[in-house]
């Protein structure tokens, strides 16, 4: 009976726990976005950040999108193939990468590249003092350190979804046209006709930039918020990448089916 | 009229989870005077300069800085309170993506808008009285323990504040980086007229540069006077500080069960 009660209470202590921290996590953000004004006042520090968050994150961006757009085209076209329609490879992969695989694979990448780091930077920046010794400076870390580092990733991850997708389909391309031998002219002519820029290409852009504003809030609330030593540190990195992936695997089955759904 | 003190803390209480660290502390800074505030590992030193910086709030009791309820301030106005006073962490906390130079002209450029010329100026004037001046390109990652807190120091002294404090300023220092932090300290006081707070377990190095010292431990003021006072002391746990005894008022071992019964339990598993 008693380690019955005490389940409970360990289930009860476990949801308290995650409540709390939701709400810091909701305070925190608050007070980032409310920080941002000033961020953007003094630009120069997001530029700073945009290179190390968005610059730094394209080259596994590009190769990867260059790649997923070549797996596309060969798997398209053996598919579609059979039923004669073969002529639809373009349209398949433009929307199959302007929908989707854009911004989720692109919002994974760059969680894995990009908020591993800021999670790390942070934490660091936490663990050795510097985060407490601006507060004594009378600098408040919340506008100087966390708010231009979560502007740079709100503004780099649409255009790394754009580049994501550019890149994608031009890998289709390569595969479907060069290789395999799909007409040029019927390849890029039924994709202008089948993408609509407002259904397709433009919810995709907003899918990126919700995971955008996700995936750093994500980073750097856990970089903050982290125990500050060097296992604490390595707890909250491992935490950034599988809630930000968590996060934009379910929140992209929400807005698709908002977007696109009948449901 | 100022008072005669900068710093008052009164009947502080402060705990930690369920442990009091502070149990009604009360002690008084005297302004441009060097305090030294002695205690052992885990009195809650540290504690102390974050309750002065209000970092940390106390349960009960007032910390007064400069007249001003640092409990009672809001944000904003603790902010402007902490332009004037600078505090000197342990590990110096220099933001290490930036120059020794960009170190020290960080809080000058966060809160004026001076010219380059005179920030150019105003850290290498800095730098020069830490006499670190040569090393002002050097990243922070290239410094020495002992350089890495001068150029701290510098940083914490960039805007002229009215008082320092020094979290264990001696720790982890070869003896001439120490004698050259006890000539800094006493120096600065000396010369731009501040009040300094040093927070410290070092019984030699204190007595050289204190006006004034207390002893704190169990969450208490254990003793105050001068240094010569202080280690003329009778009173027994004031000796066992001072003269560094291993066993005293201040007990060698952690409180434990009884070491048979200890040794016991651990034969029935």
């Amino acid at each position: 009976m008693s380690s019955v009660l005490n389940y409970i209470r360990q289930l009860g202590h476990w949801v308290l726990g995650r409540v709390e921290r939701t709400g810091r996590a909701s305070v925190f953000i608050t007070e980032v976005l409310a920080g941002t004004f000033t961020a953007l006042a003094r630009f120069n520090l997001v530029r700073h950040q945009i290179f190390s968050v968005g610059v730094l994150t394209l080259l596994i961006i590009t190769v990867s999108g260059l790649f997923v757009g070549m797996v596309l085209g060969l798997q398209g076209y053996y598919t579609l193939s059979d039923f004669g329609a073969e002529s639809s490879l373009g349209l398949l992969v433009a929307l199959s990468l302007t929908r989707e695989l854009g911004p989720v694979v692109a919002a994974l990448l760059f969680a894995g590249r990009a908020g591993s780091a800021l999670t790390a930077e942070i934490g660091l920046m936490k663990a050795t003092e510097q985060l407490a010794g601006m507060e004594m400076m009378a600098v408040n870390p919340l506008t100087r350190v966390i708010a231009p580092r979560f502007l740079a990733g709100l503004i780099s991850m649409p255009l790394l979804a754009a580049i994501f997708t550019a890149m994608g389909v031009w890998g289709g391309q390569i595969v479907g046209v060069g290789l395999i031998g799909v007409d040029d002219g019927i390849f890029w002519s039924r994709m202008q006709s089948g993408v609509d820029f407002y259904d397709d290409v433009l919810n995709g852009v907003i899918k990126s930039v919700v995971f955008g504003f996700v995936v750093t809030w994500i980073a750097v609330f856990e970089g903050y918020d982290c125990v500050p030593t060097s296992e604490g540190v390595s707890r909250a990195t491992t935490r950034t990448v599988v809630n930000a992936s968590l996060a934009v695997l379910g929140l992209d089955f929400v807005l698709t089916s908002l977007m696109f759904g009948e449901i | 009229m100022e008072s005669e003190s900068l710093v008052d803390l009164d009947e502080v209480v402060f705990y930690r989870g369920e442990r009091a660290i502070f149990n009604g502390l009360s002690l008084k800074i005297p302004r441009a005077k060097v305090t030294v505030i002695l205690g052992g590992s885990g009195t809650g030193k540290t504690t102390l300069l974050n309750l002065i910086g209000g970092r940390l709030r106390p349960a009960a009791g007032d910390v007064r800085v400069d007249g001003l309820s640092v409990p009672a301030l809001k944000t904003r106005e603790l902010y402007t309170l902490r332009k004037r006073m600078g505090l000197l962490f342990q590990s110096g906390a220099l933001l290490t993506d930036l120059s020794v130079f960009e170190n020290v002209a960080f809080p000058i450029r966060e809160h004026t808008r001076l010219p380059e010329t005179l920030i150019r100026t105003l850290v290498l004037l800095k730098l020069e009285l830490v006499g670190l001046r040569g090393a002002h390109r050097l990243m922070p990652a290239e410094l020495s323990g002992g350089m890495a807190r001068r150029v701290a120091l510098a940083r914490a002294i960039a805007l002229d504040p009215m008082m320092v404090m020094y979290d264990e300023p001696f720790t982890g220092l070869d003896p001439i980086s120490k004698g050259i932090t006890v000539k800094l300290i006493r120096e600065l006081n000396d010369a731009l007229g501040m009040t300094s707070i040093v927070v410290t377990h070092d019984v030699e190095e204190a007595c050289t540069i204190a006006d004034y010292v207390y002893l704190v431990g169990g969450g208490k003021v254990i003793a105050q006077g001068n240094a010569a006072e202080m280690l003329a002391s009778e009173g027994e746990d004031v000796k066992q500080f001072m003269n560094g005894l291993p066993d005293g008022p201040v007990p060698f071992h952690y409180p434990a069960a009884e070491y048979v019964q200890d040794l016991l339990d651990g034969a029935d598993r």
